[in-house]
């Protein structure tokens, strides 16, 4: 029994190592059929997006309080929810950080972020994590924009917001809005996917 | 004679009193632009070059960075050299990023990477790359060999992936 016992303490490290760089490789990938969610937002109800009966799409994005780069965006996601939502493509904010990971980003804080900045758009919790790891994102913020095709919910855009975090006077290329103007004009997306610099989603369980 | 003596007295404690000052302020720290990263992306050299992505804000990455500081003594006589890439904003150098490397005497090679783009960079580091810090690259370009993680590595986990992906004596 003694023996055996490095090499169980191998085994378990290793299979902890492996889960550890596969755990989200999984994720939608555009052209994909994003599920529905039922989720709390910031003012007590439960949200899902079958509940928006005119919207044309979503401008889901992965966000939280304690991320300075999502804190960047927080102004640039009011604008596009101003400017989007009338077009029919209205901003759903999600929150998926772990609160014993990121006690900032707790519900209640969550609610007073939401009244601080006035947002016009629904914050919603997801304190289980799933829609976060059904989505496949990684960090914060992180966009996906839906596209409605009859009665299912096409993934239309991955990606960053624009291409400068640290200046919105900076901005050359706006990413998310030149996705949507195709969506809108009923265009392909020209570029469907973006890369940005963000906060890792802080998961449950991860140190 | 004793004229020259005096100078070159005078000129060894200045070479003192800089050597001071500059050990005092920590290494300098600079903003550099996409292709001086380059330069140990596509290096042909047989060294190991860990390099990792943090920013002075990011919790996760800044709780990892003694783990990679620790790794560069454990190998500082070795082929094995850890670059520390921070993604601060450019004008975040002098109020945050400096002063961090210096309060945390940090001794690996640090540098700032100023390229707000970074959509247009993210996938030369590694396509699977999503922008998510902690992130870090393990890289040999003699043996043509990469490995890439977008999560905080522990000591076990950062010290296993060098030794079993890349050992010194293949």
């Amino acid at each position: 029994m003694r023996k055996r016992y490095p090499f169980l303490f191998l085994m378990s490290v290793l299979a902890l190592f492996s889960f550890a760089f596969t755990a989200d490789e999984a994720g939608y990938q555009l052209g994909d059929t994003a599920a529905d969610f039922k989720l709390k937002n910031v003012n007590g109800q439960m949200v899902s997006l079958k509940d928006y009966k005119d919207a044309k799409g979503f401008i889901v994005t992965f966000t939280c309080n304690t991320c300075p780069y999502a804190k960047l965006y927080e102004d640039r996601l009011i604008q596009l929810h101003q400017k989007y939502a009338p077009k029919g493509y209205p901003v759903v904010a999600i929150n998926p950080n772990d609160v014993t990971a990121s006690p900032g980003d707790s519900f209640e804080e969550m609610q007073k972020r939401a009244r601080q900045k006035k947002f016009p758009f629904a914050y919603l919790h997801d304190e289980s994590q799933e829609v976060a790891r059904k989505y496949g994102a990684t960090r914060t913020p992180h966009v996906y924009v839906l596209t409605r095709t009859g009665n299912e919910l096409k993934v239309t855009y991955i990606g960053a917001i624009d291409d400068n975090s640290g200046d919105p006077e900076k901005v050359q290329k706006r990413y998310t809005e030149a996705a949507l103007d195709n969506l809108l004009a009923g265009k392909p997306v020209q570029q469907a996917t973006t890369k940005a610099i963000g906060c890792t989603i802080k998961w449950r369980g991860d140190s | 004679m004793a004229f020259r003596r005096t100078i070159a007295s005078c000129f060894f404690v200045l070479c003192l009193l800089a050597a001071g000052t500059g050990r005092a302020q920590g290494q300098r720290v600079p903003l550099v632009k996409l292709p001086h990263l380059q330069r140990y992306l596509t290096s042909p050299a047989d060294t190991t070059y860990i390099i990792n992505f943090w920013a002075t804000w990011c919790k996760p990455c800044v709780e990892e960075l003694p783990h990679f500081e620790a790794l560069q003594k454990e190998y500082a006589q070795k082929p094995v050299k850890v670059i520390l890439v921070s993604l601060d904003f450019a004008k975040d150098l002098e109020k945050k990023v400096i002063p961090f490397v210096n309060r945390n005497k940090l001794q690996s090679t640090v540098f700032v990477l100023d390229e707000p783009d970074q959509n247009a960079w993210i996938p030369l580091v590694d396509p699977s790359w999503s922008g998510a810090i902690p992130a870090t690259l393990l890289l040999n370009g003699a043996r043509k060999q990469r490995f890439f993680v977008e999560k905080p590595l522990s000591p076990a986990q950062l010290k296993e992936l060098l030794t079993s992906k890349f050992p010194l004596n293949p």
